[in-house]
């Protein structure tokens, strides 16, 4: 019965209610297409980190420290056992990385020289165009170094390096492929040559510094290594989207803000508006605790007609949206963004989805509730005169 | 009590007013049997409405005691004071009151859906009440299409609709023309002779006093005179 009533009640309304409804179903929209981006940000990246970085987790060697290009030098140590039948399976790929200099036209520039089997098939760097021909040193590199460094494909550059003895050598490198990529950690500072070349430049033969696994459940305690799983590898990119997506939710909270204003303010109207209605509910035998209910399921119910005026336009927007992607129309990764196609792809889950209408519905029969607790006070004859109880 | 409807003892009603007090009823003695159609006549402030609100449990007396159907007033929770208006009183008032986002048909079946009552039973009670009141062929206009006369007969329609025990008309002719006027006495004149519903009315309108059958006139709060007048 209350539904009943109250239903009549707002869509007697009229324009006030629709107004609040269009309002609050804004808010869902916002909500849900914002996050929708975040998700799909996070769902592409992570993908495009796992294809071209880290797979299903990493081993590195104990001294190595990403962020301390100094322990590069002592990160190495052999191929340990358990990982060598991985290795053969095409289960895992040995990584050799060791800090260089690079002298592009005469200019100076610190890189990360990396060795990689160029047979390899579980990472998308396409070390294929590597050949391990001893008499020319060939490497592969990044598009945004290559355009930083005005190098392409064919040229040569001179690459020097300290061998493990402290002992410093140099040679002339081919370029021998440019690739893109958006994720920045395969292609930052960096050249890749064939694995065995390196080792043997460095008279390291059968070492590594880092061991890309394919199975997340591949774990085992090595000696020496250390596991570092998907989660942990992929905490540079969920803090960023994590800061992201606070930024991003003032905005939609003040979205839900200004509806919430909207559904405060036309309960509190009504309280002062509707007094005599309310005297004549209570003189026709309705008890404070069902008017209440009724004042209160009117402003739910707000959110409830704002869930289907929200779906008539915002399916057919956020299906296009999740078709076409958003165009970001800059580089992402000049921002340090790595995974970040030219386009968002967004992606709406349920959880997206229910959460958004469980938290806009729980707010709004919350800021709904508040102004009729006056009503508590209400005594009947003031309310027939249309009275305010103090 | 005569009939066990409604008895006053003593009562007196007071109105804070600044520091002090007000005193709008004083010393009410008064008891109310079944079928009774009482006019409670008196000028602007004598204490008609007051008293009315009282007998309807939508007020308190300040001293002294009523009884409505056996139900002390000042004793009953505002719960169980909106159960004994919900069951066996209906008010209708100088302003029809309607709720005006409601058509006629829905502010009759009002009263009904606070008691529960199922959707056939509801809508024969409804077109019954509005046939009493000449009103079936308005059942989907809403007040705001009606004119005041109409307006008030959906009130009766919808105070009458649950067939209650007492009716409490606080000056429902007053906004109304002479002719309107008629019609709605006739009309609950006839509701409390078919139906044996008590109607209590507060007035000062001359056009009410022949159709009453008892009258008690109020002044300065205390009851002047209650008499048989026949009306009718």
């Amino acid at each position: 019965m209350i539904i009943k009533l109250a239903y009549k009640n707002i869509i007697g309304a009229g324009f006030r209610t629709w107004l609040n409804i269009f309002i609050l179903s804004l808010a869902y929209f916002g909500i849900i297409s914002l996050q929708g981006f975040f998700i799909g940000w996070k769902d592409d990246a992570s993908r495009e980190i796992k294809e071209w970085d880290i797979s299903g987790g990493q081993y590195w060697q104990e001294n190595y420290d990403p962020y301390d290009p100094f322990s590069y030098e002592d990160s190495h140590a052999s191929i340990p056992e358990e990982l060598i039948s991985e290795i053969e399976r095409e289960e895992a790929v040995p990584i050799l990385l060791t800090p260089a200099t690079i002298y592009p036209e005469g200019r100076i520039r610190s890189i990360v020289m990396k060795g990689i089997d160029p047979e390899q098939k579980l990472l998308k760097i396409p070390t294929k165009y590597l050949s391990e021909d001893k008499t020319q040193l060939e490497c592969i590199i990044g598009k945004r170094m290559a355009d930083n460094l005005k190098l392409q494909q064919g040229d040569f550059v001179t690459v020097r390096w300290r061998d493990k003895h402290g002992t410093f050598d140099a040679v002339d490198v081919k370029i021998a492929h440019v690739f893109v990529t958006t994720v920045l950690s395969v292609e930052n500072n960096q050249i890749w040559i064939p694995l065995n070349t390196l080792q043997d430049m460095l008279e390291l033969p059968g070492e590594a510094s880092i061991i890309v696994v394919k199975n997340e459940d591949f774990t085992p305690k090595l000696s020496g290594w250390e596991h570092k799983d998907i989660n942990f590898l992929l905490q540079d990119l969920n803090s960023m989207i994590q800061a992201k997506t606070i930024g991003s939710s003032i905005m939609y909270l003040l979205l839900l803000f200004l509806a919430m204003i909207a559904i405060f303010d036309t309960q509190i109207l009504a309280i002062f508006r509707r007094r005599k209605e309310m005297g004549t509910m209570m003189a026709l035998g309705m008890s404070r605790s069902k008017i209440i209910r009724l004042f209160t399921l009117e402003g739910s119910l707000h959110a409830i007609l704002a869930i289907l005026l929200g779906a008539i336009y915002g399916i057919p927007l956020l299906k296009y949206f999740q078709k076409v992607g958003m165009n970001i129309g800059v580089d992402a990764a000049e921002f340090g963004m790595s995974g970040l196609e030219d386009a968002l792809y967004p992606v709406y889950g349920w959880k997206l989805v229910v959460g958004t209408i469980v938290l806009v519905l729980i707010t709004t029969t919350i800021v709904s509730f508040l102004p009729t607790r006056k009503i508590a006070k209400l005594k009947p004859t003031d309310a027939l005169r249309g009275k305010m109880t103090k | 009590m005569k009939n066990g409807l409604i008895k006053i003892e003593n009562m007196t009603k007071h109105y804070p007013i600044g520091g002090g007090k007000f005193t709008a009823l004083k010393n009410i003695n008064l008891e109310f049997s079944k079928s009774e159609f009482t006019g409670i006549v008196g000028p602007s402030g004598s204490g008609k409405t007051t008293l009315l609100n009282i007998i309807g449990s939508l007020d308190t007396q300040s001293e002294g005691n009523v009884y409505v159907m056996g139900n002390s007033v000042d004793k009953l929770s505002a719960k169980k004071a909106a159960k004994l208006r919900s069951e066996h009183i209906g008010f209708i008032f100088q302003t029809y009151n309607l709720l005006p986002v409601y058509t006629v048909f829905e502010n009759v079946e009002f009263p009904l859906l606070l008691l529960g009552m199922d959707a056939p039973k509801r809508k024969k009670a409804v077109d019954n009440a509005l046939e009493w009141v000449g009103l079936s062929d308005k059942v989907k206009s809403k007040p705001a299409q009606l004119s005041g006369g109409e307006c008030q007969r959906v009130a009766i329609a919808r105070a009458i609709v649950k067939k209650p025990d007492l009716v409490l008309a606080d000056e429902p002719t007053a906004n109304l023309d002479a002719e309107n006027s008629h019609h709605i006495l006739r009309t609950m004149k006839k509701l409390n002779e078919e139906l044996g519903t008590t109607f209590i009315f507060s007035t000062h309108d001359a056009k009410v006093i022949k159709y009453l059958r008892r009258k008690i006139s109020l002044l300065d709060g205390k009851v002047d005179k209650d008499e048989i007048v026949n009306g009718g």
